[in-house]
């Protein structure tokens, strides 16, 4: 982390410091809209952060996070709807169930030698086996949905991860701050390296000395623990849980979008997409509305537009390049 | 008892061949450009409204709307290819999966701001009749859109093993720095390739219009099934194609029929589940290194 910190020059620094003083003083001003927008986008980076680690760093395609989401997110609900289980509690659960599967498609996967766009295809058939299994699993409430009761008095008891905007934006920020250090941590350790090298060429890796199956298998344990994390957190925080929301492709999709466009295997990467996109979202809505065009799927379209846009324009994702633009890394060392 | 069976496994080998061609499609295009159309299913859906359309608008039988549609699609291809795709040939998969995972969601909300999202049955005059075999009823409509199907297929076969074309697209996908040594023009086969590939797509989405209803939410559940497909298969194998749609329509109908239709799909990610660990390259591919 000093590592880091010490890798920014003055300006650099500055920009951070800012941008963390900003959030934390945010909700002085913001109205509850533009907090409700805040705290998805945080929520984005910390999800997107998971997914970074894995693909971002170790090269993996997953297209099935929604997978390790609707899992932790369902596992923390049903504890507590039907056993009172708090979530500060049922997150080891949540956690380790969802970091199961993800062990078992990575062992599936990395043993028998599954890559590339077939790597992606198996975490896709993942979550849709799981999303048709939840549509029929009665304790989770079928495709009828599960649904957290609001209930007043216990609005306040923020380990049972119960309370207002306020507490569920500095929740998100505590998040996104973490999985930013996180990345920051493992980047530079020694599994990072590693992680790197089998990305640039797994044989290549190999043949240093690299056990490039434990490192991959640690890189989805990883990715999909912390995604679970992230699926308590918005099962909370919206409070309904349906198969079809929480299991879908487009999930796993809206998931990736945000590091792939900030820009891959960086650690800001998906903090800048985020911001970008969430945003962009909400902006569409407002200009759709605008404009008299508020047709269903007006939104979506100027979406897809925009994703090949950027896709097109900078393909290696924009953070690279502001980052560049701002000039701030130390020079000559 | 065994005859009912039977007769679902049947007609589970109709639908089969109708995904087959779809999938057929997307196996063609990755063999040879190398690069996964993530909106294969989309493709199938504007068929689907294209021959709804024609079918409303003039009565014209999708079985023969068929045929303008693969055209108007070989079209659309090939200037795809040559105006976008082409850029993003040999770049990496997330970055060609992102392109066209835009040009998906574009499609489905654009079919959604046109035809809103209910289902739109096309309602053809004989989509209730059947043919009676012994103790088996046929469905009419599936055993023409099977032979349809198959005719389609055949079609590509022979374009691909007996023609001049058809050997330098081969030769592309067997063998890329070689075909451009000899003089092969690579962007204008892998222009034609695209095409044809839409144009499977496009013919087996107005089949598809006889025995499933049009709705814009198709397209995604389609783009997986088309994967499913390819990948039991093999990616890039032409008969790995045909071979896991009947595979993947027969698991369909008999989980279908045993079970309950919401819960087919799950049986055919199973079963490629399986297939990706007991033969990572599919039924019919050949191992790359």
């Amino acid at each position: 982390m000093t590592a880091l910190w010490e890798a920014m020059n003055g300006r650099g620094k500055l920009l951070l410091a800012l941008l963390i003083l900003v959030l934390l003083m945010a909700p002085l001003v913001a109205s509850r809209y533009l907090l409700s927008v805040l705290t998805l986008i945080l929520y984005f980076v910390y999800v997107g952060q998971a997914w970074n680690l894995m693909m971002g760093y170790a090269g993996q395609l997953s297209l099935g996070h929604a997978l390790y989401v609707g899992l932790g997110g369902y596992v923390a609900a049903i504890l507590w709807v039907h056993y009172g289980i708090g979530p500060w509690l049922s997150i080891v659960p949540a956690v380790a169930i969802a970091a199961a599967f993800g062990a078992a498609i990575g062992w599936l996967a990395f043993r028998f030698g599954i890559e590339g766009v077939y790597f992606a295809l198996l975490t896709i058939a993942f979550a849709e086996f799981t999303r048709i299994g939840f549509d029929h699993l009665a304790i989770a409430g079928g495709a009828g949905g599960l649904f957290i009761p609001y209930e007043e008095q216990r609005i306040g008891e923020w380990w049972n991860l119960r309370g207002n905007q306020l507490f569920f934006y500095y929740l998100a920020f505590a998040l996104a701050a973490v999985g930013v250090l996180i990345t920051a941590l493992l980047s530079r350790a020694r599994l990072g390296f590693q992680w790197l090298a089998i990305r640039e060429d797994e044989m290549a890796a190999r043949a240093l000395g690299i056990d490039a199956f434990r490192a991959k298998m640690k890189a989805i344990l990883i990715s999909s623990g912390m995604t679970a994390v992230g699926g308590v957190f918005y099962a909370f925080y919206n409070n309904t849980l349906f198969p079809a929301q929480m299991f879908d492709m487009s999930r796993s999709i809206e998931l990736i979008l945000a590091p792939i466009v900030g820009g891959l295997g960086t650690i800001f990467g998906p903090v800048v997409g985020a911001f970008i996109l969430t945003p962009l979202g909400e902006i569409l809505i407002v200009l759709t509305d605008w404009l008299g065009i508020n047709l269903p799927g007006v939104k979506a379209v100027f979406y897809g537009l925009t994703l090949m846009i950027i896709i097109s324009l900078v393909p290696t994702g924009v953070w690279p390049r502001i980052a560049r633009s701002l000039d701030l890394k130390k020079h000559g060392r | 008892m065994w005859s009912i069976y039977l007769n679902v496994v049947l007609q589970g080998v109709l639908t089969g061949l109708v995904y087959g061609l779809m999938a057929l499609g997307l196996s063609v295009i990755f063999g040879v450009v190398r690069v996964v159309n993530f909106a294969h299913g989309e493709f199938a859906v504007i068929a689907m409204y294209a021959a709804f359309l024609l079918f409303k608008a003039v009565g014209l039988d999708p079985l023969i709307a068929m045929a303008p549609i693969a055209l108007a699609f070989f079209a659309a291809g090939f200037v795809l290819q040559h105006a976008l795709i082409n850029s993003f040939v040999g770049r990496p998969e997330h970055e060609q999966f992102i392109l066209l995972v835009g040009l998906a969601i574009i499609i489905t909300n654009g079919l959604l701001m046109i035809f809103g999202p209910d289902a739109q049955p096309a309602q053809l005059p004989y989509a209730f009749d059947s043919y009676l075999i012994g103790t088996m009823i046929i469905d009419k409509v599936r055993v023409y859109a099977a032979i349809a199907a198959v005719a389609v297929s055949t079609a590509l076969f022979v374009f691909f093993r007996h023609t001049r074309t058809g050997t330098a697209i081969r030769a592309c996908a067997d063998n890329l720095t070689g075909a451009a040594v000899v003089g092969l023009n690579v962007k204008q086969l892998y222009a034609l390739t695209f095409g044809l590939g839409l144009a499977c797509v496009g013919a087996a989405g107005a089949l598809m219009v006889t025995i499933a209803d049009a709705a814009p939410g198709l397209g995604p559940a389609y783009t997986l099934l088309a994967f499913t497909i390819v990948i039991i298969g093999g990616l890039g194998s032409m008969s790995g194609a045909l071979v896991g749609g009947v595979l993947i329509g027969v698991s369909e109908a008999l989980a279908g029929f045993v079970f309950a239709p919401s819960m087919k799909s799950m049986f055919s990610f199973a079963l490629l589940i399986a297939v990706l660990v007991l033969r990572p390259h599919g039924l019919m591919g050949k191992k790359r290194t």
